[in-house]
């Protein structure tokens, strides 16, 4: 009988690269920036690494685990691609958890990367890579910012928001992410924003506008896994300073939620999905007051608000309350992207996941660098990572959580 | 009694006036407006809405055969025929067929239905004259040429209007041509074109077919008739000798413009429309010859009334005021090349969901009765496999849910208006609004379908001219 993962795996070590336009650096720095400084903070060595899994959606020259063993020159161990969409760094995660549990390897590491300002043109990096071919439908499905526009404006008529009502709502979740990136050095975006600006600014796909969507960001996340057993043995010099996974979630939507009439776009079944999963594993029973921090999928403002409803922080159709009365800002009820997300962080499609399980990992060790931006008190940290469109996702829930909870 | 048993039209929904073409050249070019077909419709998009038209309230698969006439084909070699009986969801054990190169191909065509009908070989066949010719940016046909499409549905039962007489000529003219290498149109004077083509031929076939079967001008209660400008018509009905004020039907000169193959043809349907049973037309049309005809309008006209035909769809419009903007809608100028990777398709997508994409089909669950699109080896609702039954959706209409505008995608016509709309019967339809105003979308609205290009072939598309149905607000 299928068994949790609580607790089985620990956490020991995590990097990142620098993020942003990273125009001075290909794949395989990324992958060096972000691997080493894991490496060190783990304290262990590169050859210590029995197995990989890498997670990342786009680039057109990679293919495979490969790039890991080039980035690294790691000798002749196994290394799998993991690829699902824009969750594909929670992907890698689940994979060495697993991996480990399964007690195939001692000593894993978990990676997510994405190289997309090489493409020439501003963006998402992926609409019709040389050689794709495209349905017609799929051409008429269109690019993500209209995708989500359309849960938008779906979601501001269910629940009587007028346009203007429901774009103030989206600019003040977009004015906090800003604002915590702001205040976190290795955010991508870190500039603060104020409703009038995010209000009056162009329109990428109505009701959402620039700062409705996330930075198109260079980078890399990974993390130093083993099982729990095994921290004295790898993390000897910091036996105290890691983190275990409390619960993992995954689920893929049938994909043709938006074409029936019973979907009503303003909620993501995939990520009901993953929640329950990862909650059952948790043993969560009430996400808003055991979860410490959410690190909320936000590609588009949108992506946070009928995320946060879909995971059950927020009962539906009670998000803009909770946008208004601040319960998601650092000192609110439950701290949501502190990191700065998606939206002010960035977003290298495939690290993201991994990225998003760091700021629990940062945060429950204290070393938030900036210390206004430093919680207290971190138990649980639930990171949110998603793939597709409305009706179409892929949904991956990371729960964390310091080792005594 | 062979004849017409049905007719439908078609005029896009742009109009350009002419004053933007004055002004844009810095010189007078008439009055009036062009009819200009959207970005995403070429010939074979816009003959699918006029026999669609046509076809209302009559079984599709009835039709035995349809001939496509233009001289704007979007293919040179590969048949267009064929493309429009796909998507007007007529049989496959039909007849198809392209006729081309002459303004006069659609009369050659319904030359050719009749024949087939008398012959008993088809008992009734679709014609259907559509064009969208591009021409020369500041030339002399700019501002006279427009895009419109006409269908007939010929046959022996149920008819209409009643061919009584025909007579035929041919003539070797050069007025207009275009040579495999050109572009853009070559025209010899156009004193020459009018004096000895249009205002000659058309009266000569004219009075050889009244002498033929013995009727006089006064038998007509209507005259129509192609012509290349609006003063040359008027000349040829004062040639033939028809009173301008009872008898001659106004072309669509200042409406729509020249619209080529089916300029007579939209005209006839505009005649038919005001026509009582009874009435003798006048029909004929020109180009490397002349077909003339004596057409009776019988009692079944008033079945098929309820058209849009071409008064409706002429009420309904949207001004294209930007010459920019058309210039990018035919594709007129070499533009900034661009590192965004084209998007390719297949035909063998097409081909394996040919019900799909070209005549709209979803399916309906056996098992819970929910209609889907697209088609699905598993119900989206129950997960029964393999349990359906198909459903033709082009002809529902239904209501948007949502939507949303997005201002940067890679389209011609931005903004690109994203929609997701239940269709009436069950169904949800998820596509791009096509013919809308942006200022002007809003959830409830009631939508419907129409046929149109996806992907043009030229950068994007694998070079194949992709085409599947494409929502748009009930257009009238």
């Amino acid at each position: 009988m299928a068994e949790s993962i609580r607790d089985k795996v620990a956490i020991i070590g995590m990097g990142l690269s620098t993020w942003g336009e990273r125009w001075d650096a290909d794949i395989f720095d990324l992958i060096t920036e972000a691997s080493v400084e894991a490496f060190n903070d783990a304290g262990i060595e590169r050859n210590q690494i029995d197995a990989c899994w890498v997670g990342y959606y786009i680039n057109d020259n990679a293919t495979t685990g490969l790039v890991v063993a080039q980035a690294l020159q790691l000798q002749q161990i196994p290394i799998t691609r993991v690829e699902n969409g824009c969750a594909s760094g929670s992907e890698s995660i689940r994979g060495a958890a697993y991996g480990l549990a399964s007690k195939q390897y001692d000593l894993v590491l978990a990676l997510g990367f994405e190289k997309q300002k090489d493409s020439g043109f501003g963006g998402l990096a992926v609409a019709g890579a040389p050689g794709k071919v495209y349905s017609m439908y799929a051409a008429e499905l269109g690019a993500a910012p209209g995708r989500y526009a359309l849960a938008a404006t779906a979601y501001f008529r269910k629940w009587g928001l007028s346009k203007e009502e429901g774009k103030r709502t989206l600019a003040k979740i977009s004015v906090k992410s800003h604002h915590n990136g702001a205040r976190n050095p290795r955010a991508h975006l870190r500039r603060e924003i104020t409703v009038e600006q995010v209000m009056n600014a162009p329109i990428i796909a109505w009701p959402l506008g620039l700062f409705d969507c996330c930075g198109v960001t260079d980078g890399a996340a990974a993390a130093i896994m083993c099982r729990t057993e095994d921290v004295k043995r790898f993390a000897a010099k910091h036996p105290h300073d890691y983190i275990t996974i409390k619960g993992l979630g995954i689920a893929a939507s049938p994909g043709w939620g938006k074409e029936k009439t019973d979907y009503d776009f303003t909620y993501w079944d995939a990520t009901e999905s993953a929640a329950r999963q990862a909650y059952a594993q948790a043993g969560i029973k009430n996400p808003r007051k055991e979860l410490s921090l959410a690190e909320v999928h936000d590609c588009f403002s949108i992506a946070e608000l009928i995320g946060m409803e879909s995971m059950g922080v927020c009962q539906y159709g009670h998000g803009k309350e909770d946008v208004d009365s601040g319960a998601w800002e650092q000192n609110g009820e439950i701290p949501v992207n502190i990191s700065g997300g998606l939206k002010s962080f960035g977003h290298p499609i495939g690290a993201s996941g991994c990225r998003e399980v760091m700021e629990f990992y940062t945060q429950f060790q204290q070393k938030a660098q900036e210390p206004s931006r430093q919680l207290k008190d971190v138990k649980f940290g639930l990171a949110h990572n998603q793939g597709g469109y409305p009706g179409q996702f892929v949904c991956g829930i990371t729960i964390t959580g310091a080792p005594d909870v | 009694m062979v004849g017409i048993v049905s007719y439908g039209a078609y005029i896009p929904m742009f109009r350009m006036s002419r004053d933007v073409l004055g002004s844009v050249w810095g010189k007078s070019v008439g009055r009036g407006e062009r009819a200009i077909a959207n970005a995403d419709e070429d010939s074979i998009t816009m003959a699918v809405e006029a026999v669609v038209d046509c076809l209302t309230g009559i079984d599709r698969q009835t039709v035995d055969g349809i001939y496509f006439a233009s001289v704007s084909a979007p293919y040179k070699e590969k048949q267009s025929a064929s493309i429009v009986r796909a998507a007007a969801d007529f049989r496959e054990n039909v007849d198809s067929a392209d006729f081309t190169n002459s303004i006069r191909s659609c009369t050659s065509a319904m030359n050719a239905a009749v024949n087939a009908i008398k012959a008993g070989v088809a008992k009734r066949v679709a014609v259907v004259a559509s064009d969208s010719r591009i021409p020369a940016p500041n030339s002399e046909f700019e501002p006279i040429l427009g895009d419109g499409a006409a269908a007939f549905l010929l046959g022996d039962s149920d008819v209409a209007v009643s061919i009584e007489g025909s007579y035929t000529m041919s003539s070797e003219f050069h007025d207009i041509w275009r040579k495999e290498s050109d572009r853009y149109h070559w025209a010899w004077e156009d004193r020459f074109i009018r004096e000895e083509g249009f205002e000659k031929m058309i009266p000569q076939a004219v009075a050889a077919l009244m002498k033929k079967y013995n009727v006089t001008t006064k038998d007509f209660a209507k005259a129509v008739f192609n012509a290349p400008d609006a003063r040359s018509h008027a000349q040829i009905a004062r040639n033939i000798g028809l009173d301008a004020k009872t008898q001659v039907v106004n072309p669509l000169f200042d409406a729509v413009g020249d619209t080529g193959c089916a300029f007579a043809p939209m005209t006839l349907v505009q005649a038919l429309e005001e026509a009582k049973p009874g009435d003798k037309i006048l029909f004929a049309n020109y180009g490397d010859g002349t077909d003339a005809y004596i057409l009776q309008v019988q009692k079944q006209i008033e079945n098929v009334r309820n058209r849009r035909g071409i008064k409706r769809h002429l009420a309904s419009k949207m001004p294209l005021n930007n010459y920019g903007v058309y210039l990018q809608m035919r594709d007129m100028m070499e533009w900034s090349p661009s590192l965004r990777p084209t998007r390719r398709s297949a035909f063998t997508f097409v081909w394996r969901d040919r019900k799909m994409f070209y005549a709209c089909y979803g399916q309906k669950c056996k098992t819970c009765g929910h209609i889907q699109f697209p088609k699905q080896r598993s119900c989206m609702y129950c997960q029964t496999q393999d349990n359906f039954e198909p459903v033709r959706l082009s002809d529902k209409k239904g209501k948007l849910f949502t939507y949303s505008i997005d201002e940067r995608a890679r389209e011609i016509m931005l903004p690109l208006v994203r929609a997701v709309i239940d269709l009436e019967g069950g169904g949800r339809y998820y596509s791009s609004l096509t013919d809308r105003d942006p200022s002007k979308i809003d959830v409830g609205m009631d939508m419907e379908l129409t046929f149109r290009l996806v992907f043009d072939g030229k950068k994007e598309g694998s070079g194949f001219r992709n085409y599947m149905w494409k929502a748009r607000p009930v257009r009238c």
